[in-house]
Order: C-alpha cells, then structure tokens, then sequence
C-alpha cells in the first residue's frame, strides 16, 4: 500500500472496519498534534528523557556515585561535560542516572492522582444528592491547605523517601482532578445520549465507565500533562527540603540543594539539574498544550 | 437609483485540511431600501454571507470580493479600526439568539445606552431617553421597568426586541438579521417580525433577512435570493416565489409538509450536481432595480 | 376501542423545591391507542416535552397515573419490559450520540443492553432500515450529517423493536428536505412494524402530517384536543388552537 493510500485510508469518512476507525480517529489526533510545533518539540525531549533513563547504565560516562575529591567543583570541561559536584562525581552522569528518578515520581504521581480525582468527582457529579456534598467538602478540605505543606506533612510522618514524597504528592494532588471531573461530569450528565443510554436499561456503573469517563479522561489527561511541570518542582522542591530522595540519590531537586552553597563560585553544581528540571517542565507543557488541541473536546471533531 | 450595499463576487474560504473550503463561492447582489431575504439550508454560507459583509469572519477564514461597497464607498479593504465605526453604525446585526447577544450581568437599558454612546457620542441623560424612546419604539408597554431588568428575567421574544432597539438606537442603514426569529415561538414571532418591519419601513433602511424559512421570507421580504453551496442560485420577487424555477428552490417548497395539502409522503429533494456550479435562474439578478418591488 | 398502550391520568410534573418549585406540568389526561399516531402541540414552555421525559423516566418528580400497556409505572425508575417497548427519540441529533462512540459501538451496545442476540446481523438490518447502509456502520458522529445522525438515532431507538416509540421534537433541528427525509422513514418504519407513536413538537404542520390525534398543551395543561381531519379543515373551536394555526401559517398580508 502507497503512502498517499494509506493516508486516504487512515482520512476516509467512510471506514469499514472497526480497527480503521479507531486508527483513523487516532491518525486524524497525530494530525493535530504534529501541526503544534512546540507540542513536537515537547514530545521530543519527553522521548529523550525516557531514552535516558531507560539506557542510563550505557549512557553515564561514570558512576553516579563514584567519589573524587582531587576532582571536586570541576568546571565543566571535556572529561566533565557538565562538571562536577562537591564530592568530585560527574554531574553528567549524576543527571542521567536521576532522570531514572524524576520519571518515577512524575510517573506514579500522574496515575495515581487524576485516577482519584477522576473516580471521587464522577462519582460526586453523577451521583449528586447528599454523595456530592460528601465528596466535595472533603476536596474542598483537601483544598484548603497549601499543597506543598500538606504533602511536607505527610513526609514528616511517613519519613523521608522518594517513595513517601511520591505519595505525598499523589495524596494531596487529586482535589483539582476531582473538581475538575465533577464539572465535566455535571455537563455530561444530563446530555441527551446519556438519557438515551438510560433509556435503553444502561445501569449508573455502566454509564459512568463506558459513556462519562472517556469524555471526563481527555480533559484530565490534558490537565495532568500541563500539571507535571508542577509536580516535578514540587518533588525537587521536597528533594531540596532534604525530604524526598536521600543522598547520595542522584535527585534533581536534591542536587540543586546540594549545588546552593556554591552557586557563586560554582555556579554549574546548581544550575545543571536546575536546567534539566526546567527543560522536563517546558517539555512538559508543551505536550500539554498540544494534547489540548487533540483532546478537547470543544475542539474535537468538526 | 444607488444601491445602500453592492456585493460583487463575494467569496469567503477556509483553509482545511482537504485544500480550501469556499463557503461563499462569489455572490452578488445589490441592497437597496428593501427587505431582502436570504433563503438556504444549513451550510448554505447564508450566515457566512451576512458575517462577511459586516467583516465578522474570523482567521484563518478570509474574503475576497470584487466590490464590497456601502454608499459608494469601498468597506472591504478598511483597517480594522474603521470598520468598526461602520459596524454598529452604518450596518447593524440582529442574531438568532437574544441570551448569547446580550451581556447577562448587566442591566438591559444601560446595554442599549452604552451601544447608542459608542456610536453617536451622545451623553448619558440624552442616551437614555433615547435608549427609553427606543424600547418604546419596539413596543414594550413599560420601557421604564424593563430598563431596569437584566437579560435573564426577559422572555426570548422580549429579548430579541431589546436586541432590535439597541441595533437601531444608532440609526443604521442596514440592518442584518440572522435568524432572528428562530429561537422564537411562533405566536411572538409575528410581533418581532411586525415590529422589525415597521421599523424598517419607517426610517428607510435596507434590510437583509437571513434565514431557512422559505414561508417566513415569502411573507416578510421584498425579494428573496436562495443560496446553495455557497452561491446565489435564484433570485426572485418574494410574492413570486411559489412560482420558481429552480428545482432546488421547487424541492425546498415542495418538501414542506402542509395543513391545507396532506400527502401520505413528501417529494424528497434529490440534490443534482451540477447546482453547483449550473446556469442561475436569474442571471439579471445584479441588474435589478432595488427596492423598485414593493 | 381495544385498551390503549398508553394512559396518562392526571400527570403533574415539577422542577425544584418550594419555594421556587416550577409546575411544569399541572394535570395532564391523554389515552394513546395501540397503532395511532399522537401529537403533541404546544410552544416552548408549555410542558410537552416533559410529558414525554417524564413517561420515559427522565424526570424525577411527578405524580398522576401512567400505564404503558397496562404496566404502571413509578419514580424515575423503569423495568427492563418498559424499555424494550418504549424508546425516544431527541429533539439535537448532536447532542444525543456520544461523541466518542462510532455508529457500530452505540448499536452494538444498545442490541446487548436489550438481550439481543446475532448482534452483527441485527446492526446490518438496523442501518438498512434507516437507511444509512453498511458503509456508515463505524463512523464518528461528527464524520455525519445532522439527518444521518438522527437516523442512528431512531435506529438505536428501533433496536429494541419496541411498540411505542415517544419523538421529541425529532426534525425541528433539521433542514426542510432533510426534514422530508425523516418524516418518510418515521410513516414507513410505523407502517412496516406497527408502530405506535407519541410525537411532540411546535411545528402544527409536522404534527398534521405524521399525526391522526393530536392534543395542544399550553402552561402546562392540554387545552385542546381534535383530530387532524378537524384541523386540516379548519374546524378548531379553541382559540388559542386558532392563533397556533394562523401563527404557523403565514398568510401573506
């Protein structure tokens, strides 16, 4: 099959099979998607960094950990790219190890939040009544503190871990999603092909799964997408604090943290993994920004 | 005789991903101190028409005409700036729905006097006798009280007449209206359409209806054009318009159901190709004396 | 007459809580007969619609007695009898297919809701009926026109092949000729599968054309009924029926 055939196979309005229309439909969102340059820019890197952490043993010019103090505070140079830290390990090598962890956090955080969020605001705005105001006030308390004290709470009593900062983030970051699921669910509700669903005998689980999360699941994907920036500063801010991956963790936000002391003299220490964090977020929001395209639903379709 | 409003070759594309999509592919047509109707379906670029003439269509959509002219004068090619003196001022647009039109968190007549005051310059205490003798003038018993009122505590019917007082406040030459009765019942429908009429007729200005009622343009308008796929396909008298030639325009007629002539089941309008881009009915259709059909 | 498939008695329907309870429905009686066509006639407002959401079990608080086929019904809840023999269809045909659900999804899941079997073929038929054909089976609602939506539409109110079938205002939003369009295939699906209808809508000459009965509500109330025979020859005695049909017909001054 030709290109140019595929392409009318992958645009017909007319497809003959399942499989077609769901890759059409996917094809016609890629479209989209690649007409946003920064969006393309984003994925990129987001493509880059999971590379990285994938193949970090490969890739790390020198263990992350290796210790030389007769190298310490290194401009960066041909043998240091990025230079070194205080201990004489290689930053490079420090950062492409630590991409292992800032996926990991931002990973667990963007599934376990928005899936609360999603489940706790549908339900509140499916079921409304007495189950709404339940819900709801309990986000709203979940609201009310600072999300960043609140999580510093939770790590202070579970103890400082990357796994503990992670849950930290994930317990405190859902009341957005929640709100923001129960707003489109509010919307959802009572359209006519819910009532028609109804009509036909469909039951409330099943008309919340099968017909109001998959439109509830786009906007909250989007929303995660423009929120991870947020949560990779929180977690290098909770690293920084002392209170997310402990040393000799090669943690972005902790690297930072030990860069700071230096930052007039050595400046490097700090900004590299200040950089990394910086472009992760950027990317972040990029792609965040082009899934919008896609996956508004406002913007879907015609 | 000059016309108040010459279109020549009105064109308006969009960019898409299957090449451009024209939905204004080169109308013509003079305006003078007349009630012109607009009659199509739904993609018919009716709408897109009207939005184009008053310089309303978006990017990455673009028009194009030959002329584009309001008393002699070009408007097409104006900076922005300039075209929105004309909007409001010289040409004026009723839409279809009063509750989008109007500002909710704001008092109807204060509405109607901030539209007059940006127009004319007028001041307060004068913008609003005239936004009170305007509310009149559309037939509100009591102006007074719903000056008063904010838009959701009018009905739709009251709303769009509120819509008319404050687009006629400045004193148009053309009034645009798009659909302005179909968010209405039937019952208030004839009051707007009655009042919008004498309006009309009173202060000579050129009218261009907009709208899918074939029956509705028929009653209401001086000459009717029917739209097809974005171009003019049949221009005619509206008290002659059970007499068209157009099969489109025949089918539209016929497949309305009747009172007064039941069938088992409606002739179903079979669309031909070459309407297109086929001869119009009416090719004099621009040499047409306006307003000469009353 | 034989006993009718549906009876209304005394329907009241209300919005809210006093004090700003809406009576949107205030003491309806209607009998529609096993086979007819039944209109429904009123302007915005006046609670016909609601007539026909709440026998559907789409609006929560109403009193009064309703039976379909000697079934009474009660609260918003329905048993699996009455939704197969009672489907609607919605007056947006945009806004009654879900958007994320190809023509195929939403067939093959109403035919399993309904206990069908031999799902595959039964779609196949459905679309043929409609007249949409196979080729239309796994589109996107937005990958169809507004009359080829509303066709899906009936066709997933078909699949249960119900008796009565309650139509909400279903062409209003459509162009005329796609209106014809519809208004065929409703006169051809009842003829070809007995159905019965209840048909709401503003429109008298639509109501005159599908309909045998029809009643005229207005505030909430049904303050006419004649048969369409009657209307057709200008035999309505009610006043507020005579300005709906002068108001519909736009007799050139």
């Amino acid at each position: 099959m030709s290109d140019v055939s595929l392409r009318d196979w992958l645009l017909t309005d007319a497809p003959q099979t399942r499989r077609q229309a769901r890759l059409g439909a996917f094809y016609q969102g890629w479209l989209v998607f690649r007409s946003n340059h920064l969006a393309l820019l984003g994925l990129v890197i987001l493509v880059l960094l999971v590379g990285t952490a994938i193949f970090a043993p490969w890739i790390a010019p020198q263990s992350p950990f290796a210790q030389d103090l007769a190298d310490r505070l290194q401009p960066p140079s041909a043998e240091h790219w990025l230079g070194t830290d205080a201990l004489g390990r290689d930053i490079l090598s420090r950062l492409i190890w630590g991409s292992r962890i800032t996926l990991f956090i931002v990973g667990t955080v963007a599934l376990i939040s928005p899936l609360i969020g999603l489940l706790i605001g549908t339900v509140a705005g499916f079921a409304g009544g007495w189950v709404d105001q339940v819900l709801m006030r309990i986000t709203d308390i979940f609201l009310a503190f600072p999300k960043l004290i609140l999580a510093l709470a939770f790590v202070a009593a579970l103890g400082p871990s990357v796994t503990n900062a992670v849950l930290a983030l994930a317990l405190t970051g859902w009341p957005p999603y929640a709100r923001l699921a129960r707003a489109e669910t509010l919307t959802i509700r009572n359209a006519d092909f819910i009532a028609a669903a109804r009509m036909q005998g469909a039951s409330a689980p099943r008309l919340l799964i099968l017909h109001i999360w998959p439109l509830c699941l786009s906007s909250l994907i989007v929303r995660v997408a423009l929120d991870m920036a947020g949560i990779i500063l929180s977690a290098a801010g909770l690293g920084f604090l002392g209170l997310g991956a402990q040393p000799p963790a090669p943690e972005w936000g902790a690297m930072i943290s030990d860069g700071r002391t230096y930052i007039l003299d050595h400046w490097w220490v700090a900004a590299m993994p200040g950089i990394a964090i910086f472009l992760v977020s950027l990317a972040f929001n990029f792609l965040g920004d082009g899934l919008r395209d896609v996956l508004d639903p406002k913007g879907a379709g015609e | 005789m000059s016309a108040l409003l010459s279109v020549r070759d009105l064109r308006v594309t969009f960019p898409s991903r299957q090449g451009v999509f024209e939905a204004v592919r080169g109308v013509s047509f003079d305006l003078g101190r007349e009630r012109l109707g607009v009659v199509g379906e739904s993609g018919s670029g009716k709408s897109m028409t009207g939005r184009a003439i008053l310089g309303l269509v978006r990017p990455p959509g673009r028009v194009t005409a030959q002329a584009l002219t309001l008393g002699g004068q070009d408007i097409l090619n104006l900076p922005e700036r300039e075209r929105r003196k004309i909007r409001g001022r010289r040409i004026a647009m009723v839409m279809q729905d009063p509750k989008f039109s109007l500002n909710p968190v704001m008092r109807v007549g204060d509405q109607i006097v901030e539209a007059y005051r940006l127009h004319s310059g007028a001041g307060r205490a004068a913008a609003r006798l005239k936004a009170l003798e305007m509310l009149e003038a559309v037939r509100i018993r009591d102006p007074e009280r719903v000056y008063q009122s904010y838009p959701h505590e009018v009905s739709g019917g009251m709303g769009q007449r509120i819509m008319i007082a404050m687009m006629l406040a400045a004193g148009p030459e053309i009034l645009i209206a798009d659909e302005p009765t179909s968010a209405l019942d039937v019952s208030v429908r004839a009051e707007v359409l009655r009042i919008m009429d004498d309006l009309v007729r009173d202060r000579g200005m050129g009218l261009i209806f907009i709208s899918h009622d074939l029956n509705l343009v028929a009653q209401f308008c001086d000459r009717v054009l029917i739209m097809y796929a974005g171009r003019i396909v049949e221009t005619l008298a509206a008290r002659d318009l059970h007499a068209a030639r157009h099969p489109y325009t025949q089918g539209l007629l016929n497949s309305l159901p009747r009172l007064d002539a039941p069938v088992e089941r409606l002739p179903v309008l079979e669309r031909a190709e070459e309407w297109r881009e086929g001869p119009l009915v009416d090719a004099s259709m621009t040499e047409a004396l306006p307003g000469g059909l009353r | 007459m034989s006993a009718p498939i549906l009876s209304v008695a005394d329907l009241r329907v209300w919005f809210g809580h006093p004090p700003d309870r809406v009576d949107a429905v205030r003491g309806v009686d209607l009998g529609v007969q096993r086979g007819e066509s039944f209109g429904l006639v009123g302007e915005s407002g006046s609670g016909k619609s609601t007539v026909l959401r709440a026998i559907a079990g789409l609006a929560p608080d109403w009193s009064g007695r309703v039976a379909v086929a000697g079934e009474t019904l009660s609260g918003a809840r329905r048993s699996p009898a009455f939704h197969r023999r009672v489907q609607m269809v919605f007056q947006d045909p945009y806004a009654s297919l879900h958007p994320r659900h190809t023509v195929d999804r939403v067939l093959a899941e109403t035919l399993t809701l309904q206990g069908m079997d031999d799902i595959d073929r039964r779609i196949v038929r459905l679309l043929d009926d409609v007249g949409l054909g196979r080729g239309f089976r796994f589109r996107y609602p937005h990958q169809l026109s507004g009359g080829q939506r509303q066709r899906v539409a009936i066709a997933r109110a078909l699949a249960g092949e119900p008796e009565l079938l309650l139509l909400d205002e279903p062409t209003s939003a459509l162009d005329v000729s796609v209106q014809a369009e519809i208004l065929n295939l409703l006169t051809d699906l009842r003829a070809d599968r007995g159905l019965t209808y209840l048909m709401v809508s503003h429109d008298l000459a639509v109501i005159g054309h599908l309909c045998q009965r029809l009643a005229v509500m207005q505030a909430g109330e049904i303050v006419d009924r004649l048969e369409v025979a009657d209307l057709r020859a200008g035999r309505a005695q009610n006043a507020y029926t005579r300005h709906l049909i002068a108001a519909s017909q736009y007799q050139r001054a």
